[in-house]
């Protein structure tokens, strides 16, 4: 599938910003994060800010974003949509429970319960996301049953790390929280290993034969029905070489679980703001690594439509 | 709504016979010119006279050896848009202008609906929907929906356009879900076959595999090729020399 950046941008940053989302109104909404005002409204808008961020990138990959406001109507058969009504309605608490913890310098109460309906509604978000690419049948690397969790725990985890730098950032460490941030960065390596494990030995049913109906024997292509790539083709008929696969899975790990992960553990020790800017840096490393997991997310994908063309 | 009809009425769709196919892409250029100006128009070319040609066909003819034991053969392999039972592209759109015709099983795109968020082309296995860059809308095959009902038209003419222009009728339209229509009997007598069925879209399209061969053909074989002759003279001795 082609990556196209839009999306790898709006996947990664809605994830973070969802994930940081539901700690903040978790903690904040709990009281277990002070109300203060700066910290609030640092906190709020970078969540917010990566959540609009995302879904503007999203609404640039369409053809008419003019009417993007229709795809908030089919929500009884499209995960599309129904990730367009929960990511629209989680504003909602959201705005109240920021309005409550950063301007009305509350927790508990109202602002408790706003701060978990946002919290609900981020990890709702989060799954329609996730099951907007396990649902495709036609994409077998997708459609498996690694696809939702995988966008559940990536979201804890960049959703985490940024918790973490954020409250380093003013003074305010939480070793449950570095711990949270850690945990969840190691369980998303795990993961993405696991992950790359059962694709790569992925036996699809589906091949040239069932595509053409011809059975038995092999079918091989030997002329397309056009001479340049067309609208299929570039979309779907993306191809990564395996050598250029193998680096980019490495820099991912590299990025986006080895050092944070690094950095992070050396945190609990170092005294602020060293840990500060270890916890800064580490949220810096994986964002850039998740963009680079996100991309090969994509690249690697395989549709069924480009055993039409030979490519096997 | 994208949800999908429990029943349609009737099953129209295309029955396509890789048998006589010669591959002569008429079905392709009918289609073009019919639908260019039809329910989806316009089908947009993009830099059609330059080095990069682009732009959105309903129809595209692929060719294939297919080589079993008993030898190989070319098939000639026309592949549009299937009219699925479960046509997955209709359920994942988010705004309703996929849709699935109750009455006629048709799959149809509302381009005044579309959004352009190409979802659907990806939840189609069969790479029938293309997107026309131009008008920011996803466009696909309407079994010449603006044709089969068309009273303006002579009755033998309400057939899909690919279907008119097929020099060898190897494309066949009709209800496949009237068990008694000539399609359905058809696809019957020639053991037709629906493309990826595991996948389980439950393609409305069928396919009729090449017939058995019958060992009627004539046996050609080619004569064994003979070694070049040495050449003699000056010119022979200039070789061997430029050879060495």
């Amino acid at each position: 599938m082609h990556p196209a950046f839009s999306v790898v941008f709006f996947t990664t940053a809605t994830g973070a910003g969802y994930g940081l989302l539901t700690l903040l109104g978790l903690l904040g909404g709990l009281g277990f994060t002070p109300a203060d005002f700066w910290l609030g409204l640092v906190g709020m808008g970078l969540s917010l800010g990566l959540i609009a961020a995302g879904l503007l990138s999203s609404a640039g990959h369409l053809g008419r974003p003019e009417r993007a406001w229709r795809a908030l109507s089919q929500w009884r058969s499209s995960w599309l949509s129904r990730e367009g009504v929960a990511s629209v309605t989680t504003f909602i608490p959201a705005c109240m429970f920021g309005i409550g913890w950063v301007f009305l310098g509350k927790s508990g109460g109202w602002v408790a319960v706003a701060g978990l309906l946002a919290a609900g509604g981020a990890v709702t978000t989060v799954c329609a996301t996730g099951m907007i690419y396990a649902s495709l049948k036609p994409i077998a690397q997708w459609h498996s049953r690694y696809t939702l969790p995988a966008y559940l725990i990536f979201s804890a985890m960049t959703g985490g790390v940024l918790a973490n730098a954020w409250l380093q950032a003013f003074k305010l460490g939480s070793t449950a929280v570095l711990s949270w941030a850690l945990l969840a960065t190691l369980a998303g390596w795990g993961w993405k290993l696991a992950t790359w494990r059962y694709n790569d030995r992925l036996e699809i049913p589906t091949n040239a034969n069932t595509a053409t109906g011809l059975a038995g024997g092999t079918v091989r292509s030997i002329e397309w029905p056009h001479t340049e790539e067309n609208y299929v083709l570039k979309e779907m008929g993306f191809r990564i070489a395996r050598k250029h696969s193998a680096k980019l899975r490495l820099i991912t790990q590299v990025l986006a679980f080895a050092v944070p992960a690094i950095l992070l553990a050396t945190v609990f020790f170092l005294p602020w703001p060293l840990g500060a800017i270890a916890s800064v840096l580490a949220t810096v490393a994986q964002l850039a690594g998740m963009l680079v997991e996100r991309w090969l997310f994509f690249a690697e994908a395989k549709h069924t439509v480009t055993l039409y063309y030979g490519r096997e | 709504m994208t949800c999908l009809p429990s029943h349609t009425d009737k099953k129209l769709g295309l029955v396509i016979d890789l048998d006589t196919c010669v591959g002569c892409q008429a079905c392709v250029t009918a289609c073009k010119e019919w639908n260019t100006g039809g329910h989806m128009a316009p089908l947009t070319d993009i830099d059609p006279y330059g080095g990069h040609a682009d732009g959105v066909w309903f129809n595209r003819v692929h060719s294939y050896e297919h080589t079993t034991e008993l030898g190989g053969r070319t098939v000639n392999f026309p592949r549009s848009c299937l009219h699925c039972e479960q046509p997955a592209c209709v359920t994942v759109c988010p705004t309703g202008a996929s849709y699935k015709r109750a009455s006629d099983g048709i799959v149809l795109v509302d381009e005044d609906k579309c959004i352009g968020c190409k979802l659907c082309s990806w939840a189609c296995p069969y790479g029938a929907r293309e997107f026309d860059t131009d008008v920011g809308v996803m466009k696909k095959c309407t079994l010449c929906v603006d044709r089969i009902y068309n009273e303006n038209l002579a009755e033998d003419d309400r057939v899909p356009a690919c279907v008119a222009a097929c020099p060898t009728s190897a494309r066949h339209f009709g209800d496949l879900g009237d068990p008694v229509s000539a399609i359905s009997q058809l696809v019957e007598e020639r053991g037709g076959v629906a493309l990826m069925p595991e996948l389980g879209y439950q393609p409305t399209n069928k396919y009729l595999p090449p017939r058995a061969r019958s060992g009627r053909a004539a046996k050609v074989d080619a004569p064994a090729l003979e070694p070049i002759r040495a050449e003699g003279g000056f010119l022979g001795w200039v070789d061997r020399m430029l050879s060495n």
